[in-house]
């Protein structure tokens, strides 16, 4: 039994679009504060996931509660870093400008700036590593840049839940890394992170809860309990290969359904 | 100096002159987010389909600035309703509407007998019939439409840049983007009287369009817009005075050498 509150929960859900479900029957809950890695394969529904976490995705079916209050109740709790985000990157914004949108909500929408948010703006830049890109326009900077942005416009939201929908994926090692020192600030602020990767290792060692999705719950629990062959056959089929070291590869070249024919033979 | 004070010694270009400036500003602040928000097109639009609104008013003899308000806030409301949650794409649905208000407004003026005069008006503007109770309209209305510009500035800044954000934070998006198109259906009213509602495009796109050339910032923008926007009502009415050219003309070709300079100026500068 766990003596932390459980923050996040959420019972019986169905999202998808229209008639579409892409995620059925899920439920889970996630105590204050702790680390969680979403995996899946493509299409597993990490993504539909997190816009139903932040309200972008109306619920078919069921509730998530955070703070035993149901979605919407806090209006600036959840801060959200999609995949690849859809601004206009030819908007004339600077950078400190976007990470100030994050304060907004909290300051009020008609209130002015203070001083205590310029600092929050100030610090979230330079604990991404870009302050000395606050004046530049957000066009200007590179996607590892302007995906450190977005995470600092997050961090200065005070949120206290953090979704990450693929941070890892296709950035520059600076930012894997500022992403990763992320992860660790965020779990001494007891901030909870929920992060979808494909790096399975990096899931398995870096966070302290895993989800296992495919279209449904296969499985949620810590890193040990998550990642056993019978879980990851469930989720992966035969797109999954261990290595002797037990490195886990995802083979995600080309689409499940599709005939292929990989000669990879399972080590053990 | 002279030249400068002579036509000031006229009422009528004393009141054209506020109402120019008024309506230059008013025009280049709305277009910030007219360009920024790509809604160029709408503008445009939204300018022709106050048409069958002012032929009404026009018919009943009521007054025309209140036939084209209704006009522009029914056609603002419905493409606001064509478009919700993705049903038809956004230019389409200007694109059906514009045509539809076109064409009643044309059916309409075809049905009556003498019309010409105040419908030139009306397309091409006419600064220097602007009366006293006219220039009180214009400047509550645009005074009015600028405040709320202001105060909203934050949700209309996320709801622009970053509509995601603005969901996650709880934004009422549908509210604040159909507000925008009532603002914008406004702001075209108050301009039929000094460049009509065929320029009334051009003095939404052309300032903010410069301005976006010159500056990195919204807010800059926005001001560096509205200089522009009364630079050059001004001088379009000035050289309208001396070379006796239609004033709405005058304003929105001197908003375009600006533009054209600014143009020239950024191409130089990166070569």
């Amino acid at each position: 039994m766990s003596h932390t509150p459980h923050r996040l929960e959420v019972k019986n859900i169905n999202i998808g679009y229209g008639e579409k479900i892409i995620l059925r029957d899920l439920s889970f809950q996630v105590p204050h504060g702790a680390r969680v890695a979403v995996v899946g394969p493509n299409g597993a529904g990490k993504s539909t996931l997190f816009k139903a976490l932040v309200g972008l995705l109306p619920l078919q079916k069921g509730e998530i509660l955070i703070h035993g209050e149901s979605l919407g109740a806090h209006r600036d709790c959840v801060a959200y870093v999609p995949q690849r985000e859809e601004v206009d990157w030819r908007f004339p914004v600077t950078v400190s400008d976007v990470v100030m949108m994050g304060r907004f909500a909290q300051m009020g929408w008609l209130k002015r700036t203070t001083v205590h948010d310029k600092d929050a703006v100030q610090e979230s830049l330079t604990r991404m590593g870009i302050a000395d890109l606050a004046e530049h326009s957000i066009g200007q900077l590179s996607g590892g840049q302007q995906q450190r942005a977005f995470l600092a416009r997050a961090i200065a939201q005070e949120p206290h839940i953090l979704l990450m929908d693929e941070p890892f994926t296709g950035v520059d090692i600076t930012t894997q890394e500022a992403t990763l020192r992320l992860l660790d600030h965020l779990q001494e602020q007891q901030v909870t992170a929920i992060v979808s990767t494909h790096d399975l290792n990096l899931a398995g060692s870096r966070f302290d809860l895993v989800l296992l999705l495919n279209h449904r719950l296969i499985a949620f629990g810590t890193p040990q309990e998550v990642f056993v062959k019978e879980n990851l056959a469930q989720a992966f089929g035969n797109s999954l290969l261990v290595m002797e070291n037990g490195v886990m590869l995802v083979d995600e070249c080309c689409p499940p359904d599709e005939e292929h024919h990989h000669h990879h033979t399972e080590a053990k | 100096m002279n030249w400068l004070l002579e036509p000031l010694a006229y009422e009528f270009m004393q009141r054209g002159l506020l109402a120019s400036v008024i309506v230059g500003v008013l025009c280049a602040v709305m277009g910030t987010y007219v360009v920024l928000r790509g809604m160029a097109f709408l503008g445009d639009a939204m300018a022709h389909a106050i048409l069958p609104g002012v032929a009404i008013a026009y018919i009943l003899k009521g007054d025309l600035l209140i036939g084209a308000g209704a006009a522009a806030i029914a056609i603002a409301l419905t493409i606001g309703l064509f478009t919700r949650e993705g049903a038809v794409k956004e230019d389409t649905a200007i694109g059906i509407l514009f045509a539809a208000a076109l064409s009643l407004g044309v059916a309409l003026i075809s049905t009556m007998q003498t019309y010409a005069v105040d419908l030139s008006h009306i397309l091409f503007g006419n600064v220097l019939g602007v009366s006293i109770a006219d220039l009180w309209l214009i400047g509550g209305l645009s005074l009015a439409i600028l405040v709320i510009v202001a105060l909203l500035y934050k949700p209309f800044l996320v709801i622009s840049f970053d509509p995601v954000l603005a969901a996650t934070l709880r934004l009422p998006t549908e509210l604040l983007r159909n507000l925008m198109l009532v603002l914008l259906a406004l702001t075209v009213v108050v301009s039929l009287q000094t460049v009509g509602v065929s320029l009334a495009a051009a003095m939404l796109v052309t300032p903010a369009a410069t301005a976006y050339l010159l500056t990195r910032r919204l807010l800059p923008m926005m001001l560096v817009s509205a200089v522009i926007g009364a630079i050059s009502s001004v001088v379009g009415l000035y050289i309208s005075y001396y070379f006796n050219v239609v004033s709405g003309s005058a304003i929105v070709l001197t908003a375009t050498l600006f533009f054209l300079v600014a143009f020239g100026w950024k191409r130089l500068r990166k070569a």
